[in-house]
């Protein structure tokens, strides 16, 4: 006779839940994940004992098909505690290992019932490692997506931070750009230095590459955008701190930045004061006074 | 990717074009896009809402505003029954214009796009559409 | 129909566009402007377009070509208070209005012209050179 896996699956997690529990949850405490300290044993057993519950109520409604209706209460589950552990810093065996730790406790108990039966064990095994490998997926993906999330939102953050306009002078700007620019941040950087001329009224803008790595045709062309946006909104651009590595493989590559350039971000600012009609003096009086 | 909202707008005379101007702005309000690139699609659809009235003889708009997975979209689709388009290649050059304009049009349109795509048939007419991504 | 009005002050020709520009707009204004600078012999011609949300490859056409007529009428274009995202989006669009003076407001705009007039005044005006593009 052929028996039905989920039939012997579903009995066995019904009639056995008690020590099914017992197992997983000496399975979790030996797995390590207490001993990093980032969850009380308290916590972990709350958690398995939620899970299990939730696991024999989907069983009897969705049968194997842990994507059907009947599992979603299970996967919000899995998906809250994967949340939180991509938050707390686990690492992702210790993430997986949750669900794919219940897996012994559950074929412990399919031999217990099913001794007698060697075709009700094996479908019942298949049954129960089908719908664990699938939660644990499950499980693996919402924390992959958390883990996304965050850096996704650390990258924003960083393109915001690390792209500030300050007023070197009335009406002169300068960007101090550092690290690689990709087109999405060049994006923000572009547009936060048009606004800052438009706030500040700057007629002269310093955009300082000497923390730019490198740059090659998409920088360049970046860079150039950003100025001939500026001279349409009636502000002149000046580009500093071109390393000599950098200006020989820019020649090298063929990319051609037709701006006006300086070599370090001094030599732009006495530009730009020069131009807006300023001049630096040193008063000697002061300096003869303080010797 | 799914539609979540779809609109048509005629494309027939010059007033229409502002419409046309004025209704992508809202929709990209919507969904939630920046203030450049709000002006980046709007531009893109005035460029081609032109091409539609100007080589096509009018014709219409379809804004749609779809999603895949997180993202949010706006799609904007022209269309018009005119003489189409023989060389799409040369039509797409900078500069190159069969009218009076600066022939910045369609290759313009492309570059404020995150997707292009232009089918035309000579005889039958054109259809361009293009997506902004939030 | 609708005209967009222009404000004669000095030697200049003031246009503040606030309105959404349809086609037929931008060319009567490319029209009246044409006439009147031919009628007051104004050598400066001032653009403002801060309120503009967009510029598109005709209302381009016609900022570039309002600036090539009055050249020749020997009148100067400045065109001031562009927004960022319309600077933004002209450039990628691959128009850089080439042979137009800029600047960020009505205030730095007019300090252009003026600066113009006076120059021509001390006769120096004579191989005015363009510093433009």
């Amino acid at each position: 006779m052929t028996m039905d896996g989920t039939e012997v699956l579903k009995r066995t997690v019904t009639e056995d839940e008690a020590a099914i529990l017992v197992g997983w949850t000496a399975a979790l405490r030996d797995s390590g994940s207490l001993q990093s300290g980032r969850i009380r044993e308290a916590e972990l057993q709350t958690q398995a004992k939620a899970v299990l519950g939730q696991f024999r109520d989907a069983l009897a409604a969705g049968g194997l098909d842990a994507d059907s209706e009947g599992y979603a209460s299970l996967r919000e589950t899995l998906a809250d505690i994967s949340r939180s552990r991509a938050i707390q810093g686990f690492t992702p065996t210790d993430t997986a290992n949750f669900v794919f730790s219940l897996k012994e406790p559950v074929f412990e108990a399919l031999r217990r019932t099913s001794a007698a039966d060697a075709s009700a064990l094996a479908a019942g095994v298949w049954a129960g490692g089908k719908v664990l490998d699938r939660l644990g997926l499950h499980t693996m993906e919402v924390f992959l997506a958390s883990r996304e999330e965050v850096i996704g939102r650390q990258g924003q953050e960083i393109a915001e931070l690390s792209t500030p306009v300050v007023r070197l002078w009335d009406g002169i700007l300068a960007l101090p750009l550092i690290g690689t620019l990709d087109s999405a941040r060049t994006g923000v950087v572009m547009e936060n230095l048009l606004q800052a001329i438009v706030d500040e009224e700057a007629e002269i803008a310093i955009i300082d590459i000497t923390g730019v790595p490198t740059v090659d045709t998409l920088v360049a062309q970046h860079l150039l955008k950003t100025v001939a946006a500026a001279r349409l909104m009636g502000a002149d651009c000046i580009v500093s701190g071109i390393r000599p590595q950098i200006a020989q493989t820019m020649v090298h590559l063929g990319v051609e930045l037709n701006v006006v350039s300086k070599a370090t971000l001094a030599d732009a600012f006495a530009v730009a004061l020069k131009r807006t009609g300023r001049k630096v003096v040193r008063q000697q009086t002061s300096t003869e006074e303080r010797r | 990717m799914t539609v979540t909202k779809a609109e048509t707008l005629p494309v027939r005379s010059g007033d229409d074009v502002v419409r046309v101007r004025q209704r992508v702005r809202a929709l990209a309000i919507e969904i939630g896009l920046g203030l450049v690139d709000q002006t980046k699609i709007v531009t893109a659809a005035s460029e081609l809402a032109r091409n539609t009235l100007d080589y096509g003889g009018g014709g219409d708009m379809r804004a749609e505003i779809v999603q895949a997975g997180m993202r949010k979209g706006l799609r904007l689709t022209f269309e018009d029954q005119g003489p189409g388009i023989a060389d799409i290649d040369q039509a797409m050059t900078d500069h190159y214009t069969s009218g009076g304009g600066l022939g910045l049009g369609l290759g313009g349109a492309k570059r404020l796009s995150n997707e292009f795509h232009i089918e035309s048939t000579p005889g039958a007419g054109t259809r361009v559409t293009i997506a902004r991504w939030k | 129909m609708d005209r967009i009005p222009i404000l004669k002050l000095g030697g200049a020709l003031i246009v503040t566009i606030q309105v959404d520009m349809h086609d037929r707009l931008a060319l009567a204004l490319e029209e009246d402007l044409t006439a009147m600078i031919a009628r007051t012999g104004a050598r400066g011609v001032l653009l403002e377009i801060s309120a503009l949300e967009i510029v598109d490859s005709f209302i381009g056409r016609m900022l570039v070509s309002i600036a090539a007529v009055s050249r020749v009428l020997d009148a100067e274009t400045v065109v001031a208070g562009m927004r960022p995202a319309v600077a933004i989006t002209l450039v990628e669009l691959g128009l850089e209005l080439t042979g137009i003076k800029t600047a960020l407001n009505v205030e730095r705009g007019m300090a252009l012209i003026q600066a113009r007039l006076a120059e021509e005044e001390d006769g120096r005006g004579g191989d005015r050179d363009r510093h433009e593009g």
